[in-house]
């Protein structure tokens, strides 16, 4: 296949994947703050496109590796990037469809790790880092959170309850309004470095670019406006769901979750070992939920989250191995995977049109058991 | 197999207490500026009793500067 002919695919698949990587992660930020009332949920996710276009610009500290040392990079062609994008696409696609908050970086390695499997073998996946940088984090993370959620929440009850109640009213909701602000400025600054890393790295594989080079102007511009105007479609099932369905959230306790998440992100990041924003901010929402009241947790759904992040990394990988292989097969594979890709895609945002979730009735009360059984059956 | 310990640890700790404190210094404001209020600020409390309004105004001023002050270092991370 042409070089330059596949590094418009990845290009335009990766800006794809930033998208959904924007709209899936709106809820990380915005929420809570949604489901408290501290903004509408169209000012909230304007607020969060905006921030997130902001924080593409601020830092040009691009990732150095596309797979953060998970799997041989020797092996790592545009062919490569393309299968693993599109495995990372279709999960985030379908986990948004379910309204399950995922990991976008877990679903991206684990695309690109079935796609490098496909083309170096088992050899080429670096388990050891797999294991530090994804398992141990993705189990810890959210505990880590959600512990800390639980202290804080406790802690702001017991010192509010002193406080007169407009007073409080007001002056978390405008402390909801900053943290959650802080969340989505430091998501823009990763996860749109994210995609420049992955189009850079590829520009400079194919030769268009030379080894060491910053991101051009063209790819800062195009990821920071990919990450926010998916941000501002807003991924309503998924800010229904840690909304809304997670725990029944009052002010204070979204207060909380978004002060939790970020610090937790900012130290992480600081730190250097990179936590993910979605599995941070499902834990301290859970956390600060269950810091009011422990059976105010709704766990079933809880236990649905937990296990959409056990399959993202399978599962992601599974789609990029199987889009590797097709691809792999010459310019027939690649443009058979786009077109199969495309039509998931489509199928999946038709069938999320028979239910929809827009910024109308994203903080419509949850459905209880009663409601759910047919009228007459009830009992 | 080398699992980084130290760093998860390091990020718990610091995590937790820059939480805790950014809650609690907003939180010790409320109950400041609620002192002004004039209000009946909790169970059993019948508001103004006791209360010295620029007392709770100073100590509110205060912790809003040192959990401001929390929050520009948290933007200078994420920008620097």
């Amino acid at each position: 296949m042409d070089v330059s002919l596949i590094v418009v695919v990845v290009v335009v698949t990766a800006l794809v994947f930033d998208f959904t990587n924007g709209f899936h992660d709106t809820a990380n930020a915005m929420a809570t703050s949604i489901a408290t009332g501290a903004f509408t949920p169209r000012t909230a996710v304007a607020t969060a496109a905006c921030l997130n276009l902001i924080g593409a610009f601020l830092s040009v500290e691009v990732a150095k590796t596309i797979s953060g040392g998970l799997v041989d990079e020797t092996l790592i062609d545009p062919v490569v990037i393309f299968a693993g994008l599109v495995g990372a696409v279709l999960w985030n696609l379908l986990t948004w469809l379910l309204g399950m908050p995922s990991s976008s970086s877990h679903a991206l390695f684990g695309g690109l790790i079935g796609a490098t499997w496909v083309a170096g073998g088992g050899g080429a996946i670096n388990f050891d880092a797999v294991l530090n940088k994804i398992i141990l984090p993705a189990l810890l993370a959210p505990v880590v959170a959600a512990l800390i959620a639980v202290l804080a929440t406790y802690l702001a009850y017991r010192v509010t309850a002193r406080a007169a109640p407009d007073v409080v009213r007001r002056g978390i909701t405008i402390g909801q309004r900053v943290s959650a602000s802080m969340v989505a400025l430091a998501h823009g600054t990763n996860d749109a470095q994210k995609t420049m890393g992955v189009i850079t790295l590829t520009l400079i594989t194919a030769g268009m670019l030379a080894p060491g080079s910053p991101p051009p102007f063209w790819v800062v511009l195009t990821a920071g406006l990919a990450i926010g105007l998916g941000t501002y479609m807003g991924g309503w099932r998924i800010i229904r769901t840690l909304g809304r369905r997670v725990s029944d959230i009052t002010l204070i306790q979204g207060f909380t979750a978004e002060t939790t998440s970020t610090t937790v992100i900012l130290a992480s990041s600081h730190l250097g070992l990179p936590l993910s924003t979605t599995q941070v901010c499902t834990g301290s929402i859970l956390g600060a939920g269950a810091g009011r009241r422990l059976a105010s947790v709704h766990w079933g759904i809880a236990g649905r989250i937990v296990l959409a992040w056990c399959f993202t990394l399978p599962s992601a990988a599974l789609m990029g191995a199987a889009a590797s292989w097709l691809a792999a097969t010459g310019t027939v594979g690649v443009v058979i995977v786009a077109v199969i890709g495309t039509a998931l895609a489509s199928g999946m945002y038709t069938a999320s049109r028979r239910n929809a979730v827009t910024a109308a009735n994203v903080n419509d009360p949850p459905r209880t058991a009663t409601t759910d059984v047919p009228l007459g059956m009830a009992v | 197999m080398h699992i980084d310990w130290p760093t998860f640890a390091a990020i718990a700790v610091v995590a937790a207490a820059a939480t805790v404190i950014v809650v609690l210094l907003v939180a010790f404001a409320l109950v400041g500026l609620s002192g002004r209020s004039g209000g009946r600020v909790g169970p059993g409390d019948s508001g103004t009793s006791g209360r010295r309004p620029a007392a709770g105004t100073g100590v509110a001023a205060l912790c809003l500067l040192a959990a401001g002050f929390i929050v520009c270092y948290g933007l200078y991370l994420i920008i620097g």
